[in-house]
């Protein structure tokens, strides 16, 4: 490892302009003529639309257009798709409602736009929406699942009779039937996933720019994925041809999934910057965020879990119905399947899982994929069902687990995954000796003694990252192959810039890929740049989200550099007059291996460009670009123990102690993993305890800002303990896991299962608030 | 945010005639919710007239048996005030729980009075207390002047100079966040007065807005002790239901909160 090679906790390079408020986000752009967009939203849970009067805003001073959802659909702007295909249990095809970027006739959620106000200024344009008249009929709205399967229900799309977009089946059912026939013990959880609301910092933005003589839109915007953007906007929503058509992603202030997807207001910026002919920026305010953005979770689910005597798991049965909201989102349907019920093995042995996934639309805002994305419903369930077995087994929690963990690798789950390594044994041990796990009982009985009620939960979640071999995802159903590309370019006088279809909204590839050029090269970060997020610049790339972009991005680099080494190495060797296969590459020099002779990399780059002296044959330039689809998932894994104290005159929580040890495989930079475990576990903790975005039963939505909202804040959590039990991925070349998403998908169970231990009652449902604490302490 | 036309008064004359010249006239006294609920549209004053610079409302000064807290002294300085410390610890406990930092730096005491949420915290230190409310017309006496959800006794124009606080001979406050906005989900200020009287003030958990609640108050003159208000019964009828907090849950914390307040008293 060299000082600011891989391994080492280099300082972020990007975040010198983010701390010093220089960093460049879409909303900083200006662009000349441009005008504002405000959208005029529906205020009902489901209406029809019967007219929209714009006679007076369009005399208001400044107002460029009012534009409406009849328009955009006359104008054969695609409606909204979503990218993975499911079949249902009966084998009919997944049931989808159609979703044009503005509601032409039915509005189907609170927040859903109906026409937008193009504008001088964002205030004028507000001005504007103000005067505009919609006249709606409201309906009768449902907005939580039970209600919206129940017979006679209102019903949202005519395509999904009974509301329902699939039923979706998993495993071999005969098989558990017949575990749970044979059972000692059968174990049941009624569980809830609380709907979250993403809430990156920087809420979405766009500004779209229709150049009429070229025929040609670049469209800034807040994603994580700019060139699938551009291939959904052109193929889908007929925008544009696809190189007429420049996707930016510039700074982007977090993401969490909410920006992976293509929103109506990005579609209806750059269709009304060709009808007006000007620029058009949009902005959304938080309260916009809230009910726009793509939320995440909201599950219920029954589980059952079989054992036999001795206490081995025989079986699993599941079934989840999963709130769409009022649209099915870009990816939505991928993840309470493919992304939730293949993870329901966790880490153990269990020979037969049967899962079964009902989709239901509800008039909420729509569903999609939040950090961890049906991983941490999966975990959750499972963590929360083994600590439960635990009790009814009267057995230690800990215990259960390392009876039923599985210690052969590869392991083939009964639901598609193939674990390739793992040593969950180890993450447990460490996370036990770091809190000691041992020492519990006095200091239960020490808080005992001062009225408090300490409780301890562990929960060991496995995750499938690195996503995702394509042929596999595909024969699942994707629309997309989910590799990732590299150029890397060594440029005339040494210095390197990396293009990557990977996306950076905060995770610091900037640093942490420079790492791997420098640990390659010997040289500095500081000569090497990382390039993404735009179109124009970067060739095909399938984006950021699912820990993906150090497994499956950096590999791509990786096997780039490795062409580009390949290469400098034969033009070193040529101009050193020495053996290819003598050449070694130390601190930035070309080295004949036992001699003094080398040649620097900026004399092999010259070389190359000047292209005076180069083997016979050999193209001039020094650059080499990759594709790579890694050939399985990877699965980090770990183990989080959770200790607290429960207040029973109040049911607040207060840690007082949070370990973590995860299982990565090689880490990059310490410190950036350290600092993505630190805000996953804050999501999680979040989950458990604080986050919760709730409706009425009219499917009005009462957590529409952060007055209401809980996010999680620095006092709201503890000092985390943080360790590493490594087994590198045998699936790709630097070992990588990947650990953007592990905090998220294992803090929440770890938190619930220390506060049911605490207060002795094992039925709680997330948000842990001290209110519902208070009540299940105090219930009878 | 509407248009509107700001104005930095410097003395409180020079306010008040700014006041009776607007349309819609509104006082900014650091803005805590007034500029949210602007932004959101929810408001739209013609002239907007600043408080927060006008020297004769900055200080905190204890003299005799009174701590006065001019009313655009922000609750930052009230935490931090040697004089607020000494006098009533509890005042400036209080201040100290206000929102976050970027609340506290900005906010005063008589943009919270005047405005009157019912969650706030500082109306459960002002009636507790029995403390006086000066205006630039008149002194008003805190039995007085909270007349519900964001209604006070103070007429249309009217400017809180400062407030006055009676040195009292223990006084103590708890609160329990609002999870999400930090303001009171119940706060419970408690004050034995130096001639032997209780009083105790309860914010962000009736209805009404902040309120007296007897039952404590003569459980606590029989014997001040927090062990004596366990066989209180609060009522849930008349408190808040929200996401984050029942009545009957609210009626929980009055009655915990209240003990935890004696407590800190002493």
């Amino acid at each position: 490892m060299g000082v600011e090679g891989i391994g080492a906790s280099v300082v972020r390079k990007e975040d010198k302009r983010f701390i010093t408020g220089k960093g460049r986000y879409v909303d900083d752009v200006k662009l000349p003529g441009m005008t504002y967009a405000h959208f005029i939203r529906s205020p009902h849970a489901h209406a029809k639309v019967k007219g929209i009067d714009a006679s007076a805003a369009l005399k208001l001073p400044g107002v460029v257009a009012v534009l409406n959802g009849k328009q955009i659909v006359d104008d054969k702007v695609g409606n909204l798709i979503c990218g993975w295909a499911i079949t249902s249990k009966d084998g009919s095809p997944m049931k989808m409602g159609a979703w044009p970027a503005m509601a032409p006739e039915t509005v189907r959620f609170v927040g859903q736009a109906v026409a937008v106000v193009i504008a001088e200024s964002k205030n004028l344009a507000r001005d504007a929406a103000e005067a505009v008249v919609v006249d709606y009929e409201e309906l009768p709205a449902v907005a939580n699942v039970t209600d919206a399967i129940k017979a006679g229900a209102p019903q949202l799309h005519p395509e999904a009779p009974g509301n329902q977009i699939y039923d979706w089946v998993i495993g071999d059912e005969n098989a558990v039937n017949d575990a749970f026939s044979k059972a000692a013990n059968v174990v049941k959880l009624d569980l809830t996933n609380n709907r979250l609301a993403p809430n990156p910092m920087e809420p979405r933005s766009a500004v779209a720019d229709y150049n009429e003589a070229e025929e040609h839109f670049t469209l800034y915007t807040t994603s994580q994925n700019p060139h699938v953007a551009r291939l959904v906007l052109s193929a889908f929503y007929n925008i544009a041809p696809e190189h007429k058509l420049r996707v930016i992603a510039p700074d982007v202030g977090g993401g969490f999934g909410s920006k992976i997807y293509i929103y109506p207001e990005e579609m209806v910026a750059l269709w009304a910057s060709k009808k007006t002919g000007r620029p058009v920026k949009w902005t959304g305010d938080r309260t916009e965020a809230f009910l726009t953005d793509a939320h995440g979770r909201d599950h219920v689910t029954h589980a059952e879990m079989a054992f036999d005597a001795n206490n081995k798991i025989t079986g699993l049965k599941v079934k989840t119905y999963a709130n769409f909201g009022a649209y099915m989102s870009l990816f939505s349907s991928a993840v309470p399947t493919y992304l939730y019920a293949t993870l329901l093995s966790g880490q153990y042995d269990i020979p037969a899982i049967h899962a079964e996934v009902i989709a239901v639309y509800t008039n909420t805002t729509p569903v999609d994929a939040y950090r961890g994305a049906g991983r941490p419903e999966a975990s959750y369930l499972v963590e929360r069902m083994m600590e439960t077995a635990a009790r009814q087994l009267n057995v230690d929690p800990a215990a259960l687990r390392k009876t039923n963990f599985i210690t052969q690798f590869p392991h083939q789950t009964p639901v598609i995954m193939a674990y390739d390594t793992g040593d969950f044994n180890a993450s447990l041990d460490a996370a036990m000796k770091a809190i000691d796990y041992a020492g519990f009982a006095g200091r239960k009985a020490q808080a005992k003694a001062q009225g408090k009620l300490r409780g301890i939960g562990v929960s060991c979640y496995i995750e499938a990252c690195g996503i995702a071999p394509s042929k596999a995802v595909g024969s699942l159903g994707a629309g997309v192959g989910l590799w990732e590309s590299a150029e890397v370019r060594v440029n005339p006088v040494g210095t390197i810039e990396v293009l990557t279809g990977s996306h950076s909204h905060g995770q610091g590839h900037e640093t942490a890929f420079a790492q791997l050029i420098s640990e390659r090269l010997g040289v500095p970060i500081s000569q090497v740049s990382i390039v993404h997020g735009d179109t124009d610049k970067v060739q095909f790339g399938m984006g950021t989200y699912g820990s993906r972009s150090a497994a499956v991005g950096l590999t791509a680099i990786l096997k780039a550099m490795e062409k580009v080494e390949s290469k400098a190495k034969k033009i070193a060797a040529h101009q050193l007059e020495a053996s290819e296969a003598d050449i070694v590459i130390e601190n930035g020099e070309f080295k004949v291996t036992g001699t003094d002779k080398s040649i620097a990399l900026p004399m092999v780059a010259l070389a190359a460009y000047t292209a005076h002296n180069l083997p016979d044959g050999m193209e001039p330039g020094l650059k080499e670009s990759a594709f790579y689809d890694p050939s399985n998932f990877t699965f980090p894994a770990g183990a989080y123990i959770c200790e607290l104290e429960v207040d029973p005159a109040t049911g607040k929580t207060s840690f007082v102690n949070f370990v973590a040890a995860d299982d990565f495989g090689r880490l990059i930079n310490p410190m950036i993993v350290e600092g993505q475990v630190h805000g996953g576990l804050a999501q999680g903790i979040g989950q458990a305890l604080l986050e919760h975005a709730v409706y009425d039963a009219n499917g009005q939505p009462i957590t529409a800002s952060f007055m209401d909202y809980t996010m999680p804040r620095a006092d709201d959590l503890p000092s985390f303990k943080l360790s590493h039990t490594t087994t590198l991925c045998p699936g790709n070349p630097l070992g990588i896991k990947g650990c953007g998403e592990a905090g998220a998908i294992g803090a929440s169970a770890a938190v619930i299962n220390a506060i049911t231990d605490a207060i002795g009652k094992n039925n709680l449902e997330m948000p842990a608030t001290p209110d519902r604490v208070w009540r299940t302490i105090h219930a009878a | 945010m509407y248009q509107t036309t700001y104005h930095r008064a410097s003395s409180v004359d020079e306010a008040a005639a700014l006041f009776a010249k607007g349309s819609e006239a509104k006082y900014l006294s650091g803005g805590q919710t007034l500029l949210p609920v602007m932004k959101q549209r929810l408001a739209s004053p013609s002239d907007v007239i600043d408080l927060a610079k006008i020297k004769e409302l900055i200080g905190v000064d204890a003299s005799g048996d009174t701590l006065t807290i001019k009313a655009a002294t922000p609750h930052y300085d009230v935490a931090t005030s040697d004089a607020a410390m000494k006098a009533i610890p509890a005042v400036a406990y209080l201040a100290s729980l206000i929102g976050d930092p970027a609340v506290r730096y900005r906010g005063t005491i008589g943009g919270s009075l005047a405005n009157n949420d019912p969650a706030a915290d500082y109306p459960a230190a002002v009636l507790a207390l029995g403390a006086t409310i000066k205006t630039n017309k008149r002194s008003i006496a805190a039995d007085d002047y909270f007349k519900g959800l964001f209604a006070t006794a103070l007429e249309d124009g009217e400017i809180i100079t400062a407030v006055s606080f009676p040195v009292p001979a223990k006084a103590g406050y708890a609160k329990f966040p609002h999870p999400a906005s930090r303001f009171a989900l119940t706060g419970v200020f408690v004050a034995q007065t130096k001639s032997g009287d209780v009083r105790v003030a309860v914010t962000g958990a009736s209805q009404s807005g902040v309120m007296r609640v007897g039952a404590i108050e003569a459980a606590l003159k029989a014997n001040w002790a927090a062990s004596s208000i366990d066989g209180v019964t609060i009522p849930a009828s008349g408190l808040l239901s929200d996401l984050h907090g029942s009545s009957d849950y609210r009626a929980n914390l009055i009655k915990v909160m209240a003990q935890r307040a004696v407590a800190a008293a002493g």
